[in-house]
């Protein structure tokens, strides 16, 4: 399986990271011939495998649904790159 | 005492305990190692004033009688632990001018035991890498050098760690180990790197890359100090709901010395094309070394061992991607500038396309592409079902009565520092060839030094232990050191 260069575009935008047109060419190369490794995993007879989620047979541990941290807005704020009133600031989310 | 930067954890506790060296003394000798040592590039943010006042706080309390085995002891940090107000970036500038208002459970549990913070360690960018040319700290230097006076890789990712270990410019430091970043940086510079099974150590306060796969562990100058260190970090926490509930044993007081009955596995699947003669032959010589201390030698099969390494990179990458989606400009670190008109999007894409270099972007498309619709059944879920295989395989070798299995740490010694620039990334990733496997099981691994090759570079073997049974597992490498005996230092050049 290879990638072309609008599927590279595409990968780009859903991870939120900016790509030059320019830059596409390599990428969908070097995305391909990574899929391409990873593509020896169709020798492997999985018929009947449970897909792994966790290495320890443990169920994941359960607490009271009840408030243990809060009330350090500034501590939160402390290490924002823009911070106002409060709040995290962003720039316009809607037109 | 000269040279107290060259001490071990064990000989610097025993000295503070006979009052013959302070804390402040051990503190001053390896601040002033690290000073000289910029050439190594292995401390990227220095706390000396810190480090005075908690070497302070240490001497009282061994003078009150109240010291535990780590107290006094100057330690490093790799960087992706969040110590409270000293910048923690995990070496990417996506985090710069990030200081955590919290402290990593592991690094808590540090600080209590009295150990003392030297400053923060270089690394891969958010522990994605092998030989620590990745970072924004720019690349970490190993001490040992070439036949031909080459500068080489310490490894990757805890390069700075295994860097700052073999130097002197510290008695141990933390790693972090998601796919081999602890083991291979430990066999290319003559350390002990530990990774514990998944779950012994808190990953609470540790910038995560793959959530399933991430394990915190000691690096050190020995085994014996590789059990201390793993006595103070480990615990069961609370904040990390993947933390074991297991008690934390005194390790050291398991290191008994005695192996006699205790059957090792030599996986014939890790004996692959292309193994160098040299690696081949410290492995025999791992093997005699185990069965003359009394051990049961058994071949064994671990037939899923090829694809541990596909399956590592669909899963790393894929976890990476979902972790990594919190560093958006908004929250913590860096916000690119923006310009006129740019909104949300831009200031997200533009952000992450400066912040993250090339092998974390890489990699965290890669996990969108591998869980995007359409794909994932065929790439992720194909991955999980080969990873429920490989630790069956692992499980089988157990209830054979297997206690370790013996391996070699890396396939060759520490490379020339810019030999992978113009490798394609497959080509990098085949270093954890023999590492990953274990963490996609979960299990504990330790590198120990076992030999040097022709150019008088150090090389490990591992030794991979049942789960929780960290006590067993340093016994064996304890045993496999000192038959070893390994006490070759890299020439000071730096």
């Amino acid at each position: 399986m290879s990638i072309t260069e609008d599927e590279a575009r595409k990968v780009a935008h859903l991870a939120r990271i900016a790509v030059d047109d320019a830059q596409l060419p390599a990428l969908a190369r070097e995305l391909s011939g990574i899929l391409h490794f990873m593509e020896q995993l169709n020798e492997v007879d999985i018929e009947g495998v449970e897909p792994m989620t966790g290495v320890q047979p443990m169920r994941l541990k359960r607490r009271e649904d009840v408030v243990t941290a809060g009330g350090m807005p500034d501590k939160i704020l402390s290490n924002a790159p823009d911070a106002r009133e409060g709040f995290f600031a962003v720039p316009k989310v809607v037109e | 005492m000269s040279d107290l930067n060259r001490l071990t954890i064990a000989g610097a506790r025993d000295a503070l305990t006979r009052g013959e060296v302070t804390s402040a003394e051990l503190t001053d000798a390896c601040l002033s190692a690290i000073e000289g040592a910029s050439a190594l590039n292995a401390f990227v943010h220095k706390t000396p004033d810190m480090a005075r006042e908690m070497a302070a706080a240490a001497d009282r309390r061994i003078r009150a009688g109240e010291a535990a085995p780590m107290t006094g002891i100057p330690v490093g940090i790799k960087d992706v632990f969040c110590v409270r107000g000293v910048p923690s970036q995990a070496a990417s500038r996506i985090l710069e001018g990030f200081t955590p208002e919290y402290e990593s459970t592991v690094t808590r549990n540090l600080w209590d035991a009295g150990a003392v913070m030297l400053g923060k360690l270089n690394m891969d960018e958010f522990a994605m890498g092998s030989t620590n040319e990745a970072s924004c700290y720019g690349r970490a230097v190993n001490p040992w050098k070439g036949a031909a006076g080459e500068e080489l890789t310490p490894g990757g990712s805890s390069g700075g760690s295994a860097a700052a270990v073999a130097a002197d410019l510290c008695l141990a430091a933390t790693g972090t180990d998601t796919g081999g970043s602890i083991r291979q940086p430990a066999a290319f510079t003559g350390t002990v790197g530990l990774r514990p099974t998944y779950g012994r150590v808190s990953r609470w306060g540790v910038i995560a890359y793959a959530s399933s796969l991430d394990q915190a562990g000691p690096m050190t100058k020995t085994v014996r100090d590789a059990a201390i260190m793993l006595g103070a970090m480990a615990s069961c926490d609370p904040q990390d709901s993947t933390s074991a509930d297991h008690p934390v044993p005194d390790y050291e007081s398991l290191l008994s010395g005695d192996i006699r009955g205790k059957k090792i596995g030599i996986p014939r699947e890790y004996r692959i094309d292309g193994l160098p003669d040299e690696i081949a032959a410290l492995w025999q010589i791992g093997t005699d070394m185990l069965r003359e201390a009394g051990a049961e030698i058994v071949d064994i099969s671990l037939p899923h061992t090829k694809y541990a390494l596909p399956a590592y990179y669909v899963i790393a990458p894929a976890e990476a991607s979902s972790n990594l989606a919190r560093y958006d400009g908004v929250r913590y670190g860096r916000r690119a500038r923006l310009g006129q008109g740019d909104g949300i999007v831009e200031m997200y894409e533009k952000t992450r396309a400066e912040g993250f270099g090339p092998e974390v972007q890489r990699r965290i498309m890669i996990g969108t592409y591998v869980l995007s619709a359409g794909f994932y059944d065929a790439y992720y879920n194909r991955a999980r079902k080969v990873r429920a295989l490989i630790k069956r395989d692992f499980d089988r070798a157990h209830a054979d009565g297997i206690d370790a299995i013996l391996a070699p740490t890396t396939p060759s010694s520490a490379f020339p520092l810019g030999a992978m620039d113009q490798a394609d990334p497959v080509q990098m990733y085949l270093q954890d060839v023999f590492t990953v496997t274990l963490n996609l099981a979960g299990l504990p691994g330790i590198s120990v030094p076992v030999g040097q090759d022709r150019s008088g570079l150090p090389l490990g073997l591992q030794l991979i232990g049942r789960p929780f049974e960290e006590g067993e597992l340093l016994n064996l490498a304890f045993v496999l050191e000192r038959a070893a005996g390994f006490v070759a230092k890299p020439d000071h050049w730096w």
